[in-house]
């Protein structure tokens, strides 16, 4: 089994009342950031980023050092960091752990970021729900600014660093990044054309850098430990660190863990989540929220070539492979948030299928007719299926309007819609086709309305 | 009769726009202001928005309906949130919204008639380690079965919203590796006929693939 490793992210959880600043700093918090902006350059911070192979821990995996890389602001112009927090992927529920448990590491993140790029200002974009969090940020933010960690002169520099907390209210299309620069403007979220990327022109027309919460809360770390080190954590070349993984769904120990990059989702599921619930038979692992199409173990990995990038797991199951960007990414899935939803063989894969497509129906912005009339179809079809009306040429129906919907729009909802609609068939069809046959039996059939509009009073 | 705010929430949005380069972009925070004092984004209240912000009503309207948690009608004391994405439908979702509907008297979408609870779906509310789980209000209730939600739900309707708040609400909570002890490990059903599946032999597209959720593309 998996050793434990040694705690980073999550290493000051435990400590009784952990959001108070008291009881957080004798452990180390703010002393990284100190160090940073008054011992180090800017230039210096941002290559230990680079080194550490950082993939963006929001779930596309793109290389936050990278991303900082981008940033080339013009005369006058002033850089934004913007700290994603719209956590929403339906299976995904690890950087509300940072906000409600350590939110000093997100700020003293924050503030080393920020120092980095040359940011002033960084606003928290936190989903409306996560009042609760968004509660426990702001008091945490005015501890360090009583402290002399934020605002005018941190840590006595001759710069100065503010961090807001913006609050969303209730839209998932607000952690596409363009999205929430609409959002935090006061704007419908509705996504931005692209390019160009927000590094050039972000909020306020501003370069932006756009993070995820857990890539910020890692940079404290990353800076302590160098660049190197911190990536060596992780087992997977160009895939550095460790990261939070969570479980969900059929397991004993639902919930999160700290881990190094690149275990397994057998390793998650039997040595983290101790093992199915009920002992049943694992039947299908969602990996990475659920716009990552779906896992099915029965399948062996087939990479006869050498050079092919999992020939060293041919042969073995599609949950022996490690967890990575680029892994995944070969295995024709996405690692997504690393945030797993796990199924035994009582779930009937049509009626889960169903379940997340309402999901995309009701979150769609709906400024792309492929994505808005794309994503209801889809609903249409999956509930003529499951109760009984459908027609042997409804999966062809399905496979044909995902792939209409496909790069097809501004950002990529659609493409996060339709991958695993398109799993879910490519991987479990004969479930469709008898759903075809004989719909679903009732006692699967879940949840017949979507309903999250107010009806009037009763 | 135009809607006013307190003086103190008056100082509050005051501070909240020192916050940004541009007015509009305290849209959000002062509408979440104003629905807390009043309860709904009723249309005086939009009215007064647009005029404090310094965009038409019409803009406001546009914001106010894009959002789920603003509310354009007025909602009982206690707005519950049920969640129906797939992590808490696997672990029984489907039966805690079934009891709300029944102990509520009223089914999803709508107000029970003392107008204590209005009763709404929700999408995933990203607490699926803590499966099943609403949110009442400000607050989350996670890992809940129908006898602790029938405790909660009295605790609102008898000592009010911070009382059951401070007693059963819940945060995030970090696990400990519970290693699968002697039990079957995951073992994978029996394989279907046409075994080894071959792998897409391009990636995925787009390197940004799903929106929302935390993107950091």
């Amino acid at each position: 089994m998996t050793q434990p490793m040694k705690p980073l992210l999550t290493s000051r959880y435990g400590i009784a009342e952990s959001w108070k600043l008291a009881n957080v700093e004798p452990a180390g918090a703010y002393k990284v950031a100190r160090e940073a902006l008054t011992t180090r350059t800017p230039e210096d911070l941002k290559e230990q980023v680079k080194k550490a192979n950082i993939r963006g821990r929001g779930g596309a995996g793109f290389p936050a050092g990278v991303k900082w890389g981008f940033l080339n602001p013009g005369e006058g112009e002033q850089v934004y960091l913007v700290i994603n927090a719209d956590e929403s992927e339906p299976g995904t529920f690890k950087d509300r752990s940072i906000m409600d448990l350590d939110p000093h590491r997100l700020i003293e993140g924050a503030i080393i970021a920020c120092y980095a790029i040359g940011a002033p200002v960084a606003y928290i974009y936190v989903r409306g729900e996560l009042a609760f969090s968004i509660q426990r940020l702001e008091e945490a933010i005015a501890e360090a600014r009583a402290a002399g960690y934020l605002g005018d002169k941190p840590f006595g520099i001759d710069r100065s660093i503010e961090v807001y907390v913006h609050s969303g209210a209730g839209a998932y299309i607000c952690g596409e990044e363009t999205a929430l620069l609409n959002s935090l403007e006061g704007r419908r979220g509705e996504p931005r054309l692209k390019p160009p990327f927000p590094a050039v022109k972000g909020v306020f027309g501003m370069p932006t850098i756009v993070n995820n919460v857990e890539t910020i809360a890692a940079v404290p770390d990353i800076v302590e430990m160098g660049g190197e080190a911190w990536s060596a954590l992780g087992r997977l070349p160009g895939d550095g660190g460790a990261r939070l993984y969570g479980i969900s769904g059929h397991v004993k120990n639902p919930g999160l863990f700290e881990a190094p990059v690149g275990i397994t989702m057998r390793e998650l599921i039997d040595d983290y989540a101790g093992g199915m619930l009920g002992d049943r038979p694992l039947k299908a692992v969602i990996p990475g929220g659920s716009s990552t199409p779906v896992l099915d173990p029965r399948r062996k990995v087939d990479a006869p070539n050498e050079d092919h990038p999992l020939h060293k797991w041919h042969g073995m199951s599609e949950i022996d492979v490690p967890m990575g960007v680029d892994t995944y990414r070969a295995l024709g899935t996405m690692l997504g948030t690393c945030c797993a939803i796990v199924m035994d063989d009582t779930v009937n894969m049509v009626e889960a299928c169903r379940n997340l497509m309402r999901f995309y129906k009701h979150e769609s912005c709906g400024q792309c007719t492929p994505c808005r009339e794309g994503t209801g179809w889809l609903v249409d079809v999956l509930d003529n299926l499951v109760h009984g009306r459908g027609k042997a040429d409804d999966l062809d129906l399905l496979v044909n309007i995902s792939n209409n919907m496909m790069g097809n729009t501004i950002c990529a909802f659609a493409d996060g819609t339709a991958m695993p609609m398109l799993g879910m068939i490519q991987k479990f069809r004969e479930e469709f086709v008898e759903a075809a046959k004989a719909g679903v039996p009732e006692g699967v059939r879940h949840d017949d309305s979507v309903r999250s509009v107010i009806e009037g009073a009763a | 009769m135009g809607f006013l705010l307190s003086p103190e929430r008056e100082t509050q949005v005051d501070q909240i726009l020192t916050r940004y380069p541009e007015r509009r972009a305290a849209l959000l925070p002062v509408l979440w202001i104003c629905q807390r004092q009043n309860g709904w984004i009723s249309p005086e209240v939009m009215d007064y928005v647009a005029e404090r912000i310094g965009v038409s009503t019409a803009v406001v309207k546009g914001v106010v309906t894009f959002y789920t948690m603003f509310f354009d009608e007025p909602v009982g004391e206690n707005v519950v949130w049920v969640c129906r994405t797939l992590s808490c439908d696997l672990r029984g979702g489907k039966s805690i919204q079934e009891h709300l509907e029944k102990k509520l008297g009223c089914t999803a979408g709508h107000t029970s008639s003392d107008g204590k609870f209005t009763l709404l779906k929700a999408e995933c509310l990203a607490a699926c380690g803590q499966a099943p789980m609403v949110q009442i209000n400000d607050y989350y209730y996670e890992d809940l079965d129908v006898e602790q939600l029938d405790r909660i739900i009295d605790a609102h309707a008898t000592q009010g919203a911070e009382a059951a708040a401070a007693e059963f609400s819940t945060h995030a909570r970090f696990g400990s590796p519970q290693p699968s002890q002697g039990a079957p490990k995951t073992s994978a059903p029996p394989p279907p006929s046409d075994e080894a599946v071959r792998l897409a032999s391009q990636p995925p597209p787009a390197a940004e693939t799903n929106s929302g959720g935390g993107e950091d593309a």
